[in-house]
């Protein structure tokens, strides 16, 4: 494959295009979704999203949101793990549960001629897990077993000591998983009360996507949302990168190295986010952006190198990743070097900035590909605060950016002295600072 | 792409529509031989546009591994009426993307981009399918950015170089046996020469297929195919694809592989299959469905069941089965065990498990689970424009006719549980198969 494709923060930048005609649908008890009606195909697909994710819980408690949500679909209400799976196979519907530092989330995409028994074990699942003692066993070996898989893994090993030195002490440092020791202290009741304080009924927000009207849906959603509880934990503070320029190195037995570097990055709610946007387009993501063509096209020192912002809901990084052999990577990592130096110094050109506004907006199109995907756009776009009308908007705020507006937050943004490079591997020539 | 049988396998999405609905499919065969496929959708004004090319890393001469995946990476370099380094920057300039895989039996290249561009990426596909223009130093550049990627998703993975290994023992004789991205030694040596040379005999319309997916019309799309792979020269070398086959496979093989970046360590078997041919796809279809039922779905899989619920030694178990190639393939099982649990347990208890089912057969309850969402599976595909340009493409580049593509999902459906038994005894022969244990350096 000639593009590795990466798959990052796809929920604060999702946005765009031309079938979507939203509709706000709240329902009698005051839950809210936004709706594309898509009645082409028997099918309905919702995005399901719950503030908070695995930073609000207690730090005694490291882990159990992570373990919690893998257990949502191990048992509920009047069925055993078995007997949930084996429900959910007869309807064809899927299900799927995952948790982030941010949020909670759940995809379901059922058959319109299921739609009612579906909803009701995802009701179940939601409201009434059991979270049984055999299933909990089971589902922590398996999370022992991600979290085994983490501490060889050079992305994960690199990625986490990032969060180290990017957080410090506030809960986004900490691994999604928790430690070994973390989880062995874990009991059944610490599920139950991690499922009370993460899915809350004031902080879901609902994308849906498919053959079904907005009446059907209101009903739907007091259905299988009202019996949450209310939220009782707080949303964790702002944090910002706390560790200044330098170099990590962890040794790993590899024959190539693994960079992650970062430093401070910008807000989704900045007025400048947009700008910032666009401004790393074109430093690093694509086949025509700096990085991509410095290091990859023109001297052939990586399969793949890139550079993302990461707008966590309580903090902004701007960060990047790469690969390259032990031999090479101290000279890609010079050459990243004088890319952010010249981005801060110099800002973009004219034409650079013209191909990356073509390149954004006629892409944002090709992200509603299917209603799983619109379903994400509409419930991320509601997790960012965006306005209903942000698809209908978003390539005209892409296409007021001016190179003023991109050298004025490249200038703030892009700052060489506080980049900060974890090296996995066995780098040549790379000494730690 | 290295991954791309793996990932088809156990997916029950590779099933056709023939239930409620179907993907509206239109198909026509120019006259230079080039075949094409449209479908339809008409959901957004966006199209994906693929050419697929019937060679793959299977079709390598010998000592030349990774050609045919090295030769993908060139075809982005430029032609004789786009400047280097023009091709994949005139797409994004347009907003689209584009990127292609190689697999072991074909090479795919596709944009998805808005409908109004599609008559520009025939222009450009059809270029570069005759007019490719490499040089010496674009040639090397790419070499050192595939030995990275090799790097990155090979030489870094345990469980890839396990894969490769276990792969190289189970094909005795036929190319299946050599990873698709080439052994290290072999890419290192490949050059200007090698690339085209491979690029003149294989890429050519009567070797190649068209797959265009999205807001289109079909009967423009036909007109634009002629207009710009109409005009391309066929070649008279394509012949029949005739690959080194395996010998009777007279002894099982094992292997243990040991890294010291393992965490969690596994055990594996693959078994020779047979795979879909033309006219003749129920035996990869009982096989198909013989995967769901050991290991498609963890707890309420055969597998699962035994070895995570009722006996709970493994933290994961699974089957799979990949039955879209062009020669036979593998079948394959594996137990992951918890702490605590040695592999020898694992494999004893996992062997068990087959010989158990083997006497049972299927759970009737769990056959109709299984149908039910092969069914269904037929709707969701209509969501996914991607996965049923692909279906389409791979399926038609190992030979199977848009008629066996049309019947695969009824073939699924007519599956019995005697079918399922007779494919089942007819695969887990020993000594067609490849048992191995993945270890962490430094333990027994």
């Amino acid at each position: 494959m000639r593009h590795l494709l990466s798959l990052f923060f796809a929920i604060a930048l999702a946005v765009p295009a031309s079938a979507t005609d939203i509709q706000k649908v709240t329902s009698e008890s005051g839950i809210t979704a936004w709706l594309v009606e898509e009645h082409s195909i028997p099918i309905v697909s919702f995005d399901i999203l719950f503030r908070g994710g695995a930073s609000i819980e207690p730090s005694d408690k490291h882990g159990a949101t992570y373990l919690m949500t893998g257990l949502l679909e191990e048992g509920a209400g009047q069925y055993d793990a078995t007997e949930f799976l084996e429900a959910t196979e007869a309807l064809a519907a899927r299900f799927s549960f995952d948790a982030s530092r941010d949020l909670v989330s759940i995809n379901a995409t059922v058959l319109k001629e299921n739609l009612d028994p579906s909803m009701e074990l995802l009701r179940i699942a939601l409201t009434e897990p059991r979270f049984d003692a055999i299933a909990f066993e089971r589902v922590r070996e398996q999370v022992n077993s991600v979290i085994r898989r983490a501490e060889t893994n050079p992305q994960s090993l690199g990625g986490s000591h990032f969060r180290t030195l990017a957080f410090g002490d506030h809960p986004y440092a900490r691994s999604l998983e928790g430690t070994l020791e973390s989880i062995a202290a874990l009991t059944p009741q610490d599920m139950r009360e991690a499922h009370q304080t993460a899915l809350t009924h004031d902080r879901i927000v609902v994308g849906v996507v498919g053959d079904i009207t907005p009446e059907e849906l209101a009903k739907l959603l007091d259905t299988v949302f009202a019996a949450l509880p209310g939220s009782s934990s707080e949303i964790v503070p702002m944090t910002s990168m706390q560790a200044g320029g330098g170099i990590d190195v962890i040794y790993h037995p590899s024959p190539q190295s693994v960079a992650i570097f970062g430093h401070a990055g910008i807000m989704r709610d900045d007025p400048d986010y947009i700008a910032a946007y666009v401004m790393n387009h074109i430093m690093g993501t694509g086949f025509t952006s700096r990085l991509n063509q410095e290091i990859r096209e023109k001297r052939g020192l990586t399969y793949g190198v890139s550079s993302f912002l990461a707008p966590y809901d309580r903090a902004g990084l701007y960060m990047g990743a790469m690969s390259s052999s032990n031999e090479n990577i101290a000279e890609a990592i010079d050459l990243i070097r004088l890319e952010w130096a010249k981005m801060a110094d110099n800002g973009v050109t004219n034409e650079e900035l013209e191909a990356a506004q073509k390149y954004l907006t006629g892409s944002y199109p090709l992200r509603f590909d299917s209603n799983g995907a619109i379903a994400s756009i509409l419930a991320g776009l509601q997790f960012a605060n965006l306005p209903i009308d942000y698809i209908a908007t978003r390539n005209d705020l892409v296409n007021a950016i001016t190179v003023e507006d991109i050298n004025r937050v490249a200038s703030r943004l892009v700052q060489p002295d506080k980049l900060h490079f974890v090296i996995v591997g066995q780098p040549e020539g790379i000494a730690a600072r | 792409m290295k991954a791309s049988r793996l990932l088809l396998v156990g997916l029950l999405a590779l099933a056709t529509p023939v239930f409620a609905q179907q993907a509206k499919v239109t198909t026509f065969t120019l006259q230079n031989g080039m075949e094409a496929v449209v479908i339809e959708d008409h959901r957004a004004p966006v199209v994906t546009h693929m050419v697929w090319y019937r060679v793959g890393s299977a079709d390598e001469a010998p000592g030349k591994s990774g050609i045919a995946h090295f030769l993908e990476h060139l075809m982005f370099v430029g032609t004789d009426d786009i400047p280097e380094g023009d091709f994949s920057r005139i797409i994004e300039g347009l907003g689209g993307d584009d990127n292609a895989f190689t697999s072991y039996d074909y090479t795919a290249y596709f944009q998805r981009i808005s409908t109004e561009h599609l008559e520009l990426m025939m222009t450009m596909e059809a270029d570069r399918m005759r007019d490719l223009v490499l040089n010496e130093e674009a040639v090397q550049t790419e070499r050192d950015v595939v030995l990275s990627e090799r790097a990155q998703r090979t030489d870094s993975d345990p469980g890839s170089l396990f894969s490769e290994q276990r792969a190289a023992a189970l094909y005795m004789n036929h190319h299946y046996g050599i990873p698709v991205i080439g052994w290290r030694h072999e890419i290192e040596q490949l050059n200007l020469t090698d690339a085209l040379e491979f690029y003149r005999h294989y890429y050519a319309p009567n070797n190649a297929i068209l797959v265009v997916a999205g807001d289109v019309d079909p009967h423009e799309v036909e007109a634009l195919a002629v207009a710009h792979y109409g005009k391309l020269e066929p070649s008279d070398g394509i012949t029949a694809r005739a690959r080194p086959t395996e010998p009777p496979h007279l002894s099982p093989r094992r292997l243990e592989f040991f890294d010291a970046r393992v965490s969690n360590p596994y055990v594996i078997r693959s078994y020779l299959a047979p795979e879909r041919n033309t006219g003749s796809q129920s035996q990869a279809a009982a096989l198909t469905v013989l995967a769901e039922l050991l290991g498609g779905s963890g707890l309420t899989s055969v597998l699962g069941k035994a070895l995570q619920l009722e006996d709970p030694i493994a933290v994961s178990t699974g089957a799979f089965y990949s039955a879209t190639s062009l020669d036979p393939d593998s079948f394959g099982v594996y137990v992951v065990p918890g702490a605590g649990v040695s592999l020898q347990e694992a494999e004893a208890k996992m062997d068990t498990v087959l010989e158990e089912f083997l006497l049972n057969g299927p759970d009737p309850a769990q056959m109709e689970r299984i149908k039910a969402q092969i069914r269904a599976s037929e709707i969701y595909a209509l969501d996914d424009q991607n996965g049923l340009a692909r279906r389409y493409g791979a399926a038609l580049s190992i030979g199977l006719t848009i008629e066996d593509i049309a019947n695969w999902p009824d073939e699924l459906n007519a599956v019995t549980a005697d079918d399922v038994m007779a494919a089942a005894r007819d695969v887990f022969t020993l000594e067609n198969s490849v048992t191995g244990w993945l270890m962490k350096e430094g333990t027994e």
